[in-house]
């Protein structure tokens, strides 16, 4: 019987050999994949229990963590939580993270590989790892003036403010309306952190919006100026020329008053008008003429160059990992009659604010556009700079002939036009208005404004957009509230 | 007569075994020691209580071998109790995740105590295995009556989804750990006997020659077994357990594959159709009643689908277990560190994982090695063993082991679907701990019956009784 017996052991061998390779795939091969899955408590129990790194504007932290005395070791603190949720975002239970906390996840918890040295000598110290830190390019005074503006707004506000130095990209500001406390989405306990989710998920305001990045909205008259640059940059038309003027402009393919564009009452003239003074009272007639002028093609083409249909910004991240910016949208196929309304940023042109001050900061910045970003620096826990963003270009949107003089056609609708309400007195400001429709009934149009300034050597560029606020429709138009508000970030960033 | 063949003679090797009993201790003291300073920062204050415990269970155990099986294998005790001490350390260890009041550990040490016992009682009160032989029919009818037990209303329990438990009182006990052993023994008598008859070969099919008709009968009978306890208490597990031993020992018994390939396809076939009556038969209630099965396939083939929120979060031990292994890693997060108690059931059914978690690929690989040992050592036993009962008895135990390990880890580990058997000597429970024991018990007998220098069957050249002796001079 003894041939069998070894015929057996044989078997056995093969059964042991199986287990022990099937144990050396699940817990070496499989094990990182196992980490990263976002439903593994173990990952989320040691994310909490150990000391992530703060995320900086200049040297305060607006996040950052802090020992705790409940189940795990640290609790994550947001110091001014309304004023930096949108950028922040909220390190929550069971993966629920967003935000700054979400893109720059592996440096805050110190797995990044930039921060190995550190790590290591983490380990050999027997500390217990610690997290790096992460600067952000947000200039307090600009944010504090961008919030404040959106606050003091009357009633329930919906809005957002983004500011940009058009040299760099650098994201300066970044507020939205209304905002949420981030803390309430870091607590420990998961019955509470499921009824502060549930209760802000269920707001009808969505507070968990970051409108600047994450809400298109029809840019309206603010389109005019990419529909001014894609005139000039056809070479057919300078700053100073006469362009097509009037009352009303029947869009090509209609008929009637439906198919019908004025201009509420502004003065456009008639036959051909000089460029600056369509500019400076926002003539619907003159650009829904000058986008059938130039087609569709070039349109496209112009918006495409300041960022339209791409995809750029990935600092700020929703639970999923993926970029919250939502895409602005240029239509790529229309006729004449939709091309014309395109001209006036209708039809189904959609931007969000960071895309509209980024066409002001092209401009400002000579024609380049520059890549927007919100992570300036990586620290170890010792405060060593272990990386730094460099700037880089993200298109050439115009000539710097076309820029300048796009510039001065916008620094006239400030000084003599629609966008007076942001003049700073000693310096030159760059600006346009925009209201735009919303295209329901019930829903009240939505107000633009956008700016840089110095006019010649722009420090900064602002995109303010006011979704909806308890203002009268009358007062929406003319940047009566947009416009003070772009000009305080702006003066923020020019007056340190 | 001519001189005894046997020329190699086993030495007793009892100080070997000292010396691998010190080092078993080493583990599991250690281990008990390290739990304590991971989990609470300190050394259990019970360390020397608990360490002399167990040191003494350890040496009654190696003294009962040195007076009653001085030639026993020196290795099985070491490893039994270095298992079964690092078994102890983990489910202590998962007491005190738990917190103050559960006591697990506690109770499981008892049951070791037990264990140890019984391991005394038998190799003391059972000096000859073949003596067991006579018990062949009464071990077989015990065996089916324990096996069908959780089949009875009132005392079955179903923990799980599957039904192999007894409940009476406060007392839960698993009656099929006690009827592998039984049902070892009743094989062995019965195959014995009948071996030969068996071996003979019937129809000849692509080289393989097959049984005859007329003798499937014994196999029909486990085939059946398997199959009342594969639908009655919905365990894979076990079916596979008890049909599995029997083919294997039929097979070394006759020698023909044949048997193996039969059995094997009558397995998968009889399992196939209880698979297609869980979806399929045309009466709900018998696929409500197989559901369990199917489930438990599905779980295993898309675990990740039965997890977590918005499933029936049936996959949560399997993919927790997974979680918990993947977070170990090569090394293991170290005692305390990890979060083993997110494991369902992780100290009995899932112990493998609860190790994979705090001590690392390392320790469940260490785990594997000894678990391999005591296969080694058993099928050993077998192959020097001089009587075919014997041999018999030892492969069916050594195989025993082999395949509750492998069905238990592999299950964890998700190389095959996921059943409720216990890990031997590690898993809090104590018909399973105690079975156990004995089970070494046995292999130690055998072994130290088949590694006794030979007796000496030479007559003397004058017999002694004759009135006068002649001196032989040397």
């Amino acid at each position: 019987m003894n041939k069998p017996i070894r015929i057996i052991s044989i078997l056995c061998l093969v059964m042991f050999v199986a287990l022990l390779g099937n144990a050396t795939y699940l817990q070496y091969w499989k094990a990182g994949d196992f980490r990263d899955d976002g439903t593994n408590r173990r990952v989320v129990d040691a994310d909490f229990s150990r000391e992530r790194g703060a995320i900086l504007v200049g040297r305060e932290p607006i996040a950052e963590s802090v020992p705790s005395d409940d189940r795990y070791e640290f609790q994550r603190t947001y110091p001014k939580p309304f004023l930096y949720a949108p950028l922040t975002g909220y390190f929550g239970y069971g993966g629920a993270i967003t935000g700054v906390e979400r893109s720059q996840n592996s440096v805050l918890s110190g797995d990044d590989d930039r921060l190995f040295v550190t790590r290591m000598v983490d380990l050999l110290s027997n500390e217990g790892a610690q997290g790096g830190d992460v600067a952000l390019t947000i200039n307090p005074r600009a944010q504090r003036a961008a919030m404040d503006g959106l606050e003091a707004l009357p009633g329930d506000v919906q809005g957002a403010v983004v500011a940009i130095e058009p040299s760099t990209g650098k994201i300066l500001a970044m507020a939205s309306a209304p905002t949420y406390d981030p803390n309430k989405l870091a607590v420990h306990d998961q019955g509470e952190w499921q009824r502060n989710a549930e209760q802000l998920e269920g707001n009808e305001s969505q507070p968990l919006l970051n409108r600047a990045v994450q809400t298109t909205l029809p840019p309206g008259s603010t389109f005019k100026i990419v529909t001014a640059a894609a005139a000039l940059s056809t070479g057919k038309y300078s700053a100073d020329s006469q362009v097509p003027g009037g009352a009303t402009y029947q869009l090509p393919l209609t008929s009637g008053e439906s198919g019908e564009i004025d201009n509420e009452g502004r003065d456009c003239g008639s036959g051909r008008i000089p460029f600056a003074q369509a500019m400076e009272n926002s003539c619907n007639t003159t650009f829904a003429a000058l986008a059938n002028e130039v087609g569709p093609e070039a349109m496209l083409e112009q918006a495409e160059a300041f960022g339209f249909n791409q995809e750029y910004f990935d600092d700020l991240q929703g639970t999923n990992g993926k970029s919250l910016q939502a895409v602005s949208r240029f239509p790529e196929e229309m006729d004449e009659a939709q091309t014309g309304q395109t001209g006036i940023g209708q039809f189904e042109v959609r931007a969000t604010p960071l895309q509209m001050a980024m066409v002001s900061a092209g401009i400002a910045n000579h024609g380049t556009v520059m890549k927007p970003y919100l992570v300036d620096e990586i620290q170890s826990a010792d405060s060593d700079v272990v990386d730094r963003t460099e700037p880089t270009e993200l298109s050439q949107a115009v000539s710097p002939e076309v820029a300048a003089g796009l510039t001065d056609l916008l620094v006239s609708t400030v000084s003599n036009g629609t966008a007076s309400p942001a003049a700073i007195p000693g310096i030159d400001v760059a600006g346009k208005t925009g209201t735009a429709q919303s295209g329901q009934d019930d829903v009240p149009p939505y107000a633009w404004f956008t700016s840089f300034a110095p006019a010649d050597n722009a420090k900064v560029a602002v995109a303010v957009v006011i979704q909806k606020a308890d203002i009268p429709r009358s007062e929406i138009a003319g940047g009566t509230y947009g416009g003070p508000i772009a000009k305080a970030v702006m003066e923020a960033v020019i007056n340190q | 007569m001519s001189q005894s063949p046997v020329t190699f003679t086993h030495r007793s090797r009892r100080g070997a075994e000292l010396l691998l009993l010190v080092l078993a201790l080493a583990v599991g003291i250690g281990a008990y020691a390290a739990v304590g300073l991971g989990v609470q920062g300190e050394v259990p204050a019970n360390l020397i209580g608990y360490g002399s415990w167990l040191a003494a269970l350890a040496v009654v155990a190696h003294v009962t071998l040195r007076f009653v099986a001085p030639y026993a294998d020196p290795v099985l005790l070491p490893v039994v109790v270095a298992l079964n001490g690092l078994g102890l350390a983990i489910i202590h260890r998962l007491d005190l995740a738990r917190g103050g009041e559960s006591a697990v550990a506690a109770r499981q040490l008892t049951w070791m105590t037990l264990g140890v016992v019984l391991f005394v009682v038998t190799l003391v009160f059972l000096r000859d295995h073949r003596v067991l032989q006579r018990y062949t029919y009464t071990c077989g009818l015990g065996a089916v009556l324990l096996l069908l037990l959780p089949m009875v209303p009132g005392i079955g329990a179903d923990i799980n989804g599957a039904s192999i438990w007894i409940r009476i009182g406060p007392m839960s006990f698993q009656p099929g750990e006690v009827a592998k052993i039984l049902l070892v023994i009743a094989f062995s008598g019965y195959l014995v006997l009948h071996r030969d008859a068996l071996a003979l070969a019937g129809r000849r099919l692509l080289f393989i020659d097959l049984p005859r008709g007329r003798d499937l009968g014994p196999l029909l009978m486990m085939f059946g077994l398997a199959m009342v306890i594969l639908v009655g208490q919905k365990d894979l597990g076990s079916s596979l357990l008890f049909f599995g031993i029997f083919v294997v020992m039929l097979y070394v018994a006759t020698e023909r594959p044949g048997w193996l390939l039969l059995a094997g396809g009558l397995f998968v076939g009889g399992a196939g159709l209880v698979w297609w009556a869980s979806t399929s038969f045309p009466v709900e209630a018998v696929r409500g009643h197989l559901a369990h099965v199917k489930t438990r396939f599905d779980i295993w083939l898309h675990p990740f689908e039965y997890y977590g929120e918005g499933t029936s979060d049936a996959g949560r031990q399997l993919v927790e277990s997974m979680y918990g292994m993947g977070w170990g890693g090569l090394l293991g997060r170290g005692f305390g560190e990890g979060s083993p108690w997110l494991i369902p059931l992780a100290d009995s059914d899932m112990i493998v994982a609860a190790i994979g978690e705090e001590l690392g690929l390392t320790a469940v690989m260490a785990l594997l090695l000894c678990y391999g040992l005591i296969v080694e050592r058993g099928l050993r036993a077998a192959v020097i063993s001089r009587d075919n009962f014997g041999k018999l008895l030892a492969t069916g135990l050594a195989f025993v082991i082999a395949l509750q390990v492998f069905v238990v880890v592999g299950g964890v580990t998700r190389l095959i679907p996921l059943t409720g058997l216990t890990t031997p000597f590690l898993s809090a429970g104590g018909s399973s701990l105690v079975a156990n024991w004995v089970v070494i018990a046995l292999l130690l007998r055998i072994s130290d019956f088949a590694r006794r220098p030979a007796p000496d069957l030479s007559t003397p050249d004058e017999p002694d009784q004759d009135a006068t002796q002649v001196v032989k001079l040397p």
